[in-house]
């Protein structure tokens, strides 16, 4: 380990991944690191074994949920945007030939103690219980409003400043009930709270746009999904990253962060002997992740907590047409609360379970001191659940940029349900690094047909 | 009407035996004394004819390295429906290696897979330390395809995955990629990404939420 790298990245959750894969296309020397013996950190998916030894290291996984192998359940529940930007990133990188998607077969959303699919179609629309006959008229006008919009000609504004006014402004010109904010907010502007509504509307048309643009492209869901789970998306980057000359290590204790006297970064110390680079990149549990470290020094700080109940069912959700895959949305004001609750659902039409199981994660930002009671809202609508898997996970920030240390320390991932701020926080990591914006370059990969 | 089937295989093996080599010998009939350790390639494909009928097109994984400091992904070997495992016969070590990679592809690859067994750098017999024999007889023990090779003279290569694909069941469903045969037409079964979406104008389209 005496040579001398130009970046070395600790972790390989998938913001990692991507940021190693970018950097040694780029041409960077890196080194990355992970002390796990798997890839993924903590947006892995782990097979029984795995996950058994994380949630309950006393016990092994019963005989009866099948084979080991043919399990891959996900950390964190965030299903990929079809048009979104992780999609782009992945077929820029053209990592794509390492995965296969498929789509999340429905969205659904809580309201007044039941759910209902968030339409789909026209047809769907016209039959959904979710509006009534007025009132989907004025959401077909605001529908109309906002595919209509275009920026230079005035004429589609209808007198609305989507930099200035209020989405507020927006919902009341429509004449839009709470029950159909909260539709439209919440299930597909996918706000988690309801801060959005007193800011200017731009951000909500942008992310109104996004998912029905999404929902178009392939038809049932606005989301897409890889076959073998999530954990798949960081080693299909790894393997970018590799294949470009980055060198991989998992397995392997970071024993220090080595810096000089000034503070800066001088390398990473694993198994007693220290590698040198000019920079470093790492998850936030390799800085400390909220300790106090070197002398007082706080790299990173909580931002809240995340609870998610990873719940393993042996059967559909109730009241979801028998969905193989769906994403529940229960808004903060379904339930008196300040944060969505999201439920995600995947099965063995995804390959991460055996046949016959379904793989249900419950989450929220938690809010009280008893998270567990948070997410009863959610997870009294997967009917019994058959082996329930909990954790309560501090969200981490970095304090500093980097720019002055070269430490650069990415964000744990958070409790949005797709992956669209991972990749800000790519494109945010990537600048303070590299000094420029993330271009996305399509390259050619050696391929011979 | 000619079929063509698509099967995805990958090569394991300790670093400098030559997995490389050999698929650069297969895939352009070239060799290269100085060859640095691999970069840069996803995978290489090259088409094998068994018949006038049928042919079988490899699309061939090397592992990037990742398998030097026991970091390879499981992605890689996940869906691959052969395996070529490679020792060096003048490496006593690399045939214990190429021991524990098929005992994690046993453990953790599709139970259909097709692993062939195969001592490279036959061309330096003279320094061999790996005796036919004893390979032979541990992959007859196991259920391996076997056969030396020389990815430098070019002996035993062209022969290796030529049995491999005709080992291969081409009577598989076409449309799963797990374990079976697909045709090389493309249709994975699920969404492809890369296709122009139909409705280019993206989002000016009626909306179908
Ligand atoms: C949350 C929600 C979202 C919807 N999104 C759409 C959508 O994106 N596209 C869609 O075609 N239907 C959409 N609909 C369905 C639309 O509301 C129904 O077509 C409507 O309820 C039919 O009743 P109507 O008699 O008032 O309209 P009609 O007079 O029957 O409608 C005539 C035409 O208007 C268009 N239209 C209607 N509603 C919308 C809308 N919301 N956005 C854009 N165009 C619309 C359709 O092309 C339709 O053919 C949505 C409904 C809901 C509840
Ligand atoms: N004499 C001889 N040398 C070979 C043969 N095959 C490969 N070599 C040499 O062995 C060395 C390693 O070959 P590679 O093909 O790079 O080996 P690899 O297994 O791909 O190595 P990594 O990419 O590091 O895992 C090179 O110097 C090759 O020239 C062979 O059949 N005979
Ligand atoms: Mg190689």
């Amino acid at each position: 380990m005496d040579e001398e790298y130009d970046v070395i990245v600790l972790g390989t959750g998938l913001t990692e991944c991507i940021l190693s894969g970018l950097l040694s296309v780029e041409g960077k020397k890196v080194l990355h690191m992970d002390r796990n013996d798997y890839y993924g950190g903590d947006s892995a998916s782990l097979n029984l074994t795995q996950l058994y030894r994380k949630f309950r290291p006393d016990q092994s996984p019963p005989t009866e949920l099948g084979r080991d192998r043919d399990y891959a359940v996900d950390l964190i529940p965030k299903f990929i945007i079809a048009t979104g930007e992780l999609t782009k990133i992945l077929v820029h990188t053209d990592v794509t030939r390492y995965l296969e998607f498929k789509q999340i077969a429905g969205s659904f959303v809580y309201r007044d103690g039941k759910i209902s699919k968030v339409p789909s179609t026209e047809m769907e629309a016209v039959k959904s219980p979710l509006m009534g006959l007025f009132e989907k008229r004025r959401a077909k006008k605001f529908f109309e409003f906002l595919q209509g919009w275009k920026d230079e000609d005035p004429t589609t504004h209808q007198g609305i400043n989507l930099d200035r006014d209020s989405m507020k402004t927006v919902y009341e010109k429509f004449g839009l009930e709470p029950g159909t904010q909260d539709f439209i907010g919440h299930a597909m502007a996918l706000y988690l709270d309801d801060d959005y509504i007193t800011k200017p509307a731009r951000p909500t048309y942008d992310r109104i746009i996004l998912y029905t643009a999404s929902m178009a492209r392939y038809g049932k869901s606005p989301y897409i999904y890889p076959l073998y789970g999530l954990g798949e998306l960081p080693q299909s980057f790894a393997r970018l990253s590799a294949i470009y000359g980055g060198t991989y290590m998992l397995d392997k204790q970071i024993d220090e962060i080595v810096t000089d006297a000034d503070g800066n970064f001088v390398g990473v110390t694993s198994g007693g002997e220290t590698v040198k680079a000019k920079q470093v990149i790492g998850d936030p549990s390799y800085f400390g992740a909220g300790k106090s470290i070197d002398g007082g020094k706080m790299r990173v700080v909580e931002d809240g907590k995340v609870v998610r109940a990873i719940c393993l069912l042996k059967h559909p959700i109730p009241g979801t047409e028998d969905s193989d895959s769906l994403q529940i949305i229960i808004p903060q004001n379904q339930v008196n609360r300040r944060n969505d609750i999201y439920i995600a659902m995947v099965s063995s039409t995804h390959n991460v379970c055996a046949k016959d199981v379904y793989v249900a994660i419950v989450s929220t930002i938690v809010e009280t001191d008893k998270p567990e009671l948070e997410i009863a809202p959610g997870l009294n609508l997967l009917g019994p659940i058959h082996e329930k898997f909990v954790s309560i996970e501090p969200l981490y920030t970095p304090t500093t940029s980097g720019k002055s240390d070269n430490i650069f320390i990415t964000r744990s991932y958070d409790a949005t349900s797709h992956f669209e701020t991972v990749v800000e926080d790519v494109q945010d990591v990537w600048k303070r690094v590299v000094g420029k914006d993330l271009v996305l370059k399509k390259r050619d990969l050696e391929v011979q047909e | 009407m000619s079929k063509q089937y698509q099967f995805k295989l990958v090569l394991l093996g300790e670093s400098a035996v030559g997995k490389s080599s050999l698929v650069l010998r297969f895939v352009k009939d070239q060799f290269d004394d100085y060859r640095e350790s691999t970069i840069g390639a996803a995978f290489l494909t090259q088409t094998v004819t068994l018949d006038d009928q049928t042919t079988v097109k490899f699309e061939i994984w090397d592992t990037a390295g990742q398998e030097r400091y026991k970091s390879l992904a499981p992605m890689y070997y996940r869906n691959a429906n052969c395996a070529v495992v490679v020792y060096d016969i003048t490496q006593t070590a690399s045939l214990e290696k190429a021991r524990t990679w098929i005992r994690e592809l046993q453990r953790q690859a599709d139970p259909s897979i097709v692993i062939a067994l195969c001592g490279n750098k036959s061309d330096l017999s003279a320094r061999r330390q790996v005796t036919e024999e004893e390979a032979k007889k541990y992959a007859e023990e196991e259920g391996l395809m076997w056969a030396e090779t020389s990815a430098k003279s070019g002996e035993g290569v062209t022969e290796i995955f030529t049995a491999i694909a005709k080992k291969l069941p081409l009577t598989a469903p076409p449309s799963t990629r797990a374990g079976g045969a697909r045709p090389a037409t493309g249709a994975r079964t699920g969404v492809d990404l890369n296709k122009q979406s139909t409705n280019a104008q993206g989002q000016n389209e009626a909306c179908n939420c």
